[in-house]
């Protein structure tokens, strides 16, 4: 059972990841392939209908966690509680600009909110790939399994830590850019003309960034935590989930190359989907390592909840699931293909 | 200020502030569907556009309900850990279903219904609607059901480490608490719909614009607030009151004010309870009406205060009365209003009474008001427990969280909500000053590029 809801909670976070990470990419690229307002409602429009139900991936997955690990619930959502207070209003903000910057034509009004939507994406991808490298790093819990991490002390990875240090600065960098051009890949598919042209062109051109940070983050990680390593030793066909990460990355570059959109955003898609995986079997089966001593892990088995309530949960999450990705095909095929730029402006 | 403290006010707040708008959207969801019925029955227009219209406020409470209800699933681990921790079992339960069956659900088929009208047929475009209202209700009850357990847990057992498990999914689902409840919160979810609707409608009979929408408006709003109101009151106010006076004494004397155990209690219309000197100032009361409405006869005895030991009894005492006598006695006028109006509706001289049309547009806040007493009612009375019998609010909150950062990111809270208020204001007030009208001249559709755009 545990194992089962390991990788339920892991391929949530996954979804919400490359859901909602092609929205957060378009809105941190906005200010810089955007340039007219005709192509900024471009942008809007290839993630308008879609945002909202691509967040649920968080609710439901932040769901699913509090009712199979309660433990890890509390004592990670309570030890992080400044970073998840500033991501919450983040979300509030990234929110509120999408939806109602159309609402008043005045140029003031909107450039007010696209700066925030620009400021709020690029920050949440930034958190996010710092939380994802505090889980690896370890986090000096207590022997009543909680803790509380200032945002930053002094910068280094030690027994006591802050919520920023140079790992999970690393880790939040990877983020962000793996998440523009993500976004990037995104608006070469939807986007027409030259819009579509300099999505393209930066998505060539943050590739190598993506491939300098991956490179820098895989090393660091087994300094920050060798015991990542484990279970690739003990299984060595697990190497295979690093080796599908390069495949991915090379394929994301010669897709866009060869003007293959959709494959290249699969590709980008996978990139991220092995990126967590790997994470995931690094850690399995710890879900919150101790920075100070192994034997304070929280780990499945401390932090399983009953069996009954599992039992039951498999079989709601699966029809729930069903329905859930039915939801999303019948949503996205009906707004696929080129979002257009001729058709009327609402006023 | 202790950490405990804060961290009540802290979700306290907040969960304030979220259901302002859930409750909007939910009654609005149903008064929509009935619109868009009208319109395919009658293949009348102009109720599609009164739909229309109403899709774009709907629109903007969703967005403020979704950011503002997106904290409330994380702050049970933030704020309160301790019960996070040891409940996960049970409520952690309904609260994922709800991400799973309805978020999901209602996300995107408000996609569909919003952008979707010139690629949908007119009956798929009504499927789409109805199935937003689905959503928010089934939203509604997955929430309720997690209140309800904290109110009256039922269908769990304890393992050895502590936490709590359900013992029975179906006995979670079906726990008679959440059924009452739900009936109560959902029709009160009417109410507020029914009132900004008929108030909408007023304003514009009074001001003599869109004359033929606010007729509409009001006819729709009168006559499901009527209803709504009497369900209100009778039979899910009165049988929730029961199952207070049953389930939990100690809620049910602090809403009453009653602090001696007596035969024949009476209900107290109005009057100010003295804490220490345990009585009522001012009393305007009835006796044996408590009596008779809990148990049927006038002459049963009904538990005061003095019967529990003082750590029990709720701990804002005078809130908790007060916010009682405001749901109830605000109830009251509800039906009252709503009774005129709908016989001046049935008598065709509504559209031209100035004097029940002020009144009505006057009246659009007080439902609101009437449903955060309720839910103040609710939560204060279950105090000082926090899940009720089994775990103490103090036993529950996050004991690593200082009360300097607890206050922080209330303060927070508290100002990202100003702001959001103020957006909120401006532009609903746009949109009703513009009219439902405006959509009439946007001939070929404009092709809308975000949930809010129409
Ligand atoms: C428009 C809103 C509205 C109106 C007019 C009323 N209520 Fe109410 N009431 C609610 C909205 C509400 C609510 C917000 O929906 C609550 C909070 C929890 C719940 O289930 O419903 C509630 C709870 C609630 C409770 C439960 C408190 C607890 O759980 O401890 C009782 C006993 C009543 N109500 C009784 C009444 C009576 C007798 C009313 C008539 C005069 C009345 N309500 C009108
Ligand atoms: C339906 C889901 C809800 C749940 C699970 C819930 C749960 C909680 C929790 C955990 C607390 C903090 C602990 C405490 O002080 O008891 C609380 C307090 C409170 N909640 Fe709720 N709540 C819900 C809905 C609401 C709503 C809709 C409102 C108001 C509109 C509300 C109003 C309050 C108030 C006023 C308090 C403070 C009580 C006090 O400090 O004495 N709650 N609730
Ligand atoms: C502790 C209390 C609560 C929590 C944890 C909570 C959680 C949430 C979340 C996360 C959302 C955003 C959904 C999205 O992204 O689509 C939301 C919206 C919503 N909530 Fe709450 N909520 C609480 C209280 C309530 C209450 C008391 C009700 C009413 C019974 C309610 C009804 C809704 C509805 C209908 C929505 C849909 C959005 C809308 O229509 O505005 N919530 N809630």
């Amino acid at each position: 059972m545990g194992f089962v809801w390991f990788w339920i909670v892991a391929v949530m976070i996954a979804a919400y990841v490359v859901f909602d990470g092609f929205d957060l990419g378009v809105g941190i690229l906005a200010p810089f392939v955007a340039k007219t307002e005709d192509e900024r409602r471009i942008l809007f429009r290839s993630i308008g209908p879609v945002w909202d139900g691509n967040e649920v991936w968080l609710l439901a997955g932040g769901g699913t966690l509090y009712f199979a690990f309660p433990l890890l619930y509390a004592s990670s959502f309570s030890g992080f509680y400044l970073p998840l207070m500033i991501v919450l209003w983040l979300l509030i903000m990234r929110g509120a600009s999408i939806e109602l910057r159309m609402h008043i034509d005045h140029n003031v009004w909107r450039s007010f909110f696209d700066s925030l939507f620009f400021v709020s994406s690029a920050l949440l991808a930034i958190f996010f790939g710092a939380a994802l490298a505090n889980v690896i790093r370890g986090v000096p819990l207590g022997s009543d399994n909680y803790f509380f991490l200032p945002l930053w002390t002094n910068w280094r990875v030690g027994a006591q830590p802050g919520i920023l240090d140079w790992y999970t600065v690393i880790g939040g960098v990877v983020a962000l850019v793996a998440l523009v051009t993500h976004g990037a890949l995104w608006l070469a598919l939807k986007a027409p003309d030259e819009l579509e042209t300099r999505a393209r062109r930066a998505a060539t051109a943050l590739w190598i960034v993506l491939l300098l940070v991956t490179c820098i983050s895989l090393p660091a990680t087994i300094a920050v935590r060798p015991s990542a390593l484990a279970n690739y030793k003990a299984y060595p066909v697990l190497f295979l989930i690093p080796a599908l990460v390069v495949a991915a990355l090379i394929a994301m570059v010669s897709f866009t190359r060869q003007r293959r959109p959709l494959a290249a955003f699969l590709s980008s898609c996978f990139y991220l989907v092995f990126m967590l995986v790997g994470a995931a079997v690094g850690l399995y089966p710890v879900l919150l390592p101790s920075s100070t001593d192994p034997a304070r892990d929280i780990t499945i088995a401390t932090a399983l909840a009953g069996p009954h309530s599992l039992h039951v949960g498999l079989v709601w999450w699966s029809i729930g699931l069903v329905l859930a990705l039915a939801y999303f095909i019948t949503s996205y095929r009906l707004f696929r293909g080129k979002v257009s730029a001729e058709a009327g402006y609402g006023h | 200020m202790n950490a405990l403290l804060l961290d009540r006010i802290h979700f306290a707040f907040t969960v304030t502030y979220h259901y302002l708008f859930p409750q909007l959207t939910m009654g609005l969801a149903l008064l929509m569907v009935v619109m868009k019925g009208i319109a395919l029955r009658t293949g009348s227009d102009r109720w599609n556009q009164a739909a229309r219209f109403w899709a774009k406020i709907f629109a903007i409470n969703f967005l403020l309900g979704v950011v503002t209800g997106i904290p409330m699933e994380f702050q049970f681990g933030t704020n309160w850990s301790e019960f996070a921790r040891r409940t996960g079992g049970v409520i952690g339960q309904p609260l994922a279903m709800e991400g799973v069956f309805a978020f999901f659900l209602e996300s995107t088929f408000l996609g569909l219904f919003l952008f979707g009208e010139k690629r949908l047929t007119k009956m798929q475009h009504f499927g789409a609607a109805a199935m937003v209202w689905v959503g928010s209700w089934i939203s509604g009850f997955f929430i309720i059901v997690t209140d309800a357990w904290m109110q009256h847990p039922v269908a769990y057992h304890v393992l050895e480490n502590g936490t709590y498990e359900v013992s029975s999914f179906w006995g979670l689902l079906l726990n008679p608490w959440a059924w009452l409840q739900y009936a109560h919160n959902m029709c009160g979810a009417v109410v507020t719909g029914s009132f900004v609707v008929a108030a909408t409608g007023a304003f514009y009979l009074l001001e003599r614009s869109h004359e033929d929408f606010g007729r509409i408006f009001l006819k729709t709003g009168v006559i499901a607030g009527l209803i709504s109101c009497l369900i209100q009151i009778f039979p899910t106010g009165d049988m929730q009151g029961r199952e207070v006076a049953h389930l939990q004494p100690t809620a049910m004397a602090g809403m009453e004010g009653l602090f001696n155990t007596q035969k024949g209690a009476p209900v107290v219309l109005v009057g100010q309870p003295d804490e220490q000197a345990q009585k009522i100032d001012n009393p305007l009361a009835v006796n044996d009406v408590l009596s008779f409405l809990i148990y049927g006869t006038t002459s049963a005895e009904v538990q005061g205060l003095n019967s529990f030991p003082r750590d029990q009894w709720p701990s804002a005492l005078p809130l908790l009365y007060y916010s009682y006598h405001i749901m109830a006695g605000l109830g009251t006028w509800f039906l009252l209003l709503m009774a005129v109006a709908a016989f001046l509706l049935w008598r065709g001289r509504l559209y031209r009474a100035p004097w029940v049309l002020w009144p009505i547009l006057l009246s659009f806040p007080l439902p609101y008001i009437a449903n955060t007493a309720g839910w103040m009612t609710a939560e204060i009375g279950r105090q000082p427990w926090l899940v009720y019998g089994l775990i103490r609010t103090a036993q529950g909150y996050s004991v690593h969280v200082s009360a300097g950062n607890t206050l922080f990111t209330l303060l927070g809270f508290l100002g990202m909500y100003s702001v959001l208020t103020i957006l909120w204001i401006v532009l609903v007030y746009r949109f009703i000053r513009t009219g439902p009208q405006a959509g009439l001249h946007a001939v070929p559709g404009p092709e809308p590029t975000t949930l809010t755009t129409v």
